[in-house]
């Protein structure tokens, strides 16, 4: 019964890596970086939800769209006045910078907020019990939406113009380019997407567990090793990287301290680079 | 003025560690361009490595060894060195994002094993006890080592070596083509930036004379310490070095400045600290990306 109870809680864990992996992913694949700051722009969606709920006095859940849109906008932001002027040199440079913007990211948070726990609602919420098995309809409602929102994402690859033309760019930028794709557009879509699921995921963690200025880093290693997992680049793939490292951090938990939790996805990362670094759901080169 | 004095002693001693920190991330940045973002663990892997052998036996933790520092400073470099072959081996012969996501990985990893095995580093109350020489001899053992390590690293980059792992930077393919091994000579360089790592955060436990697990968070483990270097100058060891006194200077004199602001807004003031620097690096790489000394573009030998 124990192990069930992991693969629940594996399931919700995995829905959070799989809304931050796929940003990850997805940035990656077309501005070609490895976008250091992620975790803290969920920390920073988690927060701003936070803010909202605070100040207007509303529910968590009415408090999240603006969240998510907050987080897009500030995602934008930061690549007008940061990333979009590096984009000429080498992609080491943009993930430095990224890195600066993951400290100061952080840090306003910690300035603002301060250290300590915070909680979107007091109280404690009953998990429902059935068959021996405990889930809260917060976390129910986590792993549903999390579904419904990867599923529009991929319609939204495969439907849209948008879509497509970010799948176009982040297949051959050059190609892109030349046939005439609104290079411009696509990274802000690109921000906006993986800012808004980075807000999602962080009031979705903060929901299951609780508001800190530390959140998405924690997160963090999950999702860069969900995306490596998947073939970084490759959005989809992301999801069942998620699914593996979001499962597996849960069940170690029937066999080591649960304080090494985060660090098997790490030991899992250094298992696929070594055996198959192109990610084990990477389809091979054509 | 003694203050004074013993405030000098005290800051370049500190803003010392870091210019070790600086110049081992130079050889694997500056010169190779491995991009390391875990120092924090071959710190840290220093830092108690030497507090374990030096210290007298306690209960609290593995130890008992009570060897003299210099035995630690050596053990602590090779304990830093056997670490980054390991994730050397496994790393370097991939592309460059995937040694940054497997260093922060593992610097994660061996901070939450100081943090829980309590049998081995006290947990988060740390290792005290370290022998803590006056600041006066411990300022001469840093300056020598800052100068040893300087001597070193600027030899080491004069060199023919010196030359291909900047020729494995720059055009990796041409350096395969002279049949160079180019993985060997990044395990090379990643093994020997980490060794002076190493030694840095032996000498960080000898000059606290206590460690835990806070100090080796990525923000002072880490991520200052690519400032320092950014700023100063990457590829540059002068540069190494002004990086790391400009940029500890000016993280002492915030910190002086937040000893100002009233008791309630220290959490305040420590984040504002933090988002100075984190402000720093950001323009830095916007304004001017080769820091204040730029790299000698200079190639072959002779002085430059």
């Amino acid at each position: 019964m124990d192990i069930v109870q992991a693969i629940l809680y594996g399931l919700i864990l995995s829905s959070i890596f799989a809304l931050g992996a796929v940003g990850v992913s997805l940035i990656f694949g077309i501005l070609r970086f490895a976008h250091f700051a992620h975790g803290d722009m969920v920390t920073l969606g988690a927060y701003l939800a936070l803010a909202v709920v605070t100040l207007g006095q509303v529910s968590v859940w009415l408090a999240l769209p603006v969240a998510v849109l907050v987080t897009a906008g500030a995602a934008i932001a930061v690549d007008h006045v940061v990333y979009r002027r590096l984009r000429r040199t080498r992609p080491v440079i943009l993930f430095l910078a990224s890195v600066g913007v993951a400290f100061v990211l952080r840090n306003l948070v910690l300035g603002i907020w301060g250290p300590q726990n915070l909680v979107y609602e007091p109280g404690i919420k009953l998990p429902m019990q059935f068959a021996g098995l405990r889930l809260k309809i917060d976390q129910l409602v986590i792993i549903v939406a999390s579904i419904a929102l990867i599923s529009g994402l991929a319609l939204f690859l495969r439907m849209t113009k948008i879509g497509k033309a970010m799948r176009a760019m982040s297949d051959d930028p050059d190609l892109a380019r030349v046939s005439g794709i609104d290079t411009d557009a696509v990274v802000r879509w690109t921000w906006v997407l993986g800012g808004a699921l980075a807000a999602t995921a962080g009031v979705f963690h903060a929901l299951d567990t609780r508001l800190q200025p530390t959140l998405g880093w924690d997160l963090l290693l999950g999702f860069f090793a969900a995306a490596i997992l998947g073939g970084i680049g490759r959005p989809m793939g992301a999801i069942a990287g998620a699914l593996v490292i979001g499962l597996a951090s849960e069940l170690s938990t029937l066999f080591l301290p649960p304080v090494y939790r985060s660090a098997v996805a790490f030991v899992l990362m250094i298992a696929v680079l070594l055996i198959r670094p192109t990610g084990i759901f990477a389809e091979a080169r054509r | 003025m003694e203050s004074l004095l013993g405030f000098g002693i005290f800051f370049v001693s500190f803003a010392g560690i870091y210019a070790i920190l600086a110049l081992g991330l130079n050889v694997q940045w500056g010169y190779t361009g491995l991009f390391n973002i875990g120092i924090a663990a071959f710190f840290a892997v220093g830092a108690y490595t030497a507090a374990i052998l030096t210290t007298p036996e306690s209960p609290n933790h593995l130890g008992g060894f009570g060897l003299p520092m210099i035995a630690g400073f050596v053990v602590a470099m090779l304990v830093a060195a056997v670490l980054a072959l390991a994730i050397g081996l496994i790393t370097l012969r991939l592309r460059e994002d995937y040694l940054a996501i497997a260093s922060i990985g593992l610097a994660e990893i061996v901070r939450l094993v100081l943090k829980n095995e309590e049998w081995l580093t006290n947990g988060t109350r740390g290792i005290t006890a370290i022998p803590r020489p006056t600041s006066v001899t411990f300022f001469v053992i840093v300056a020598v080592a800052v100068l040893v390590t300087y001597w070193l690293v600027e030899r080491a980059r004069r060199s023919p070596w010196g030359r291909t792992v900047r020729a494995v930077r720059e055009q990796e393919q041409a350096a395969l083509a002279a049949g160079k091994n180019v993985v060997r000579f990044r395990l090379e360089a990643f093994v020997f930036g980490s060794a002076l790592m190493g030694l840095a955060g032996a000498l960080y436990a000898h000059f606290q004379g206590f460690v835990g697990p806070e100090a080796f968070e990525p923000m002072f483990g880490t991520f200052i310490v690519w400032v320092m270097l950014i700023a100063g100058g990457s590829g540059n060891n002068r540069g190494a070095l002004v990086g790391a006194f400009l940029v500890w200077g000016l993280y002492a004199v915030t910190g002086f400045v937040a000893t100002l602001v009233p008791p309630e807004f220290a959490t305040q003031a420590s984040a504002a600290r933090v988002v100075l620097v984190g402000v720093l690096l950001i323009v830095v790489l916007l304004y001017r990306p080769e820091g204040l000394l730029p790299e000698s573009r200079r190639v072959g030998p002779g002085p430059d």
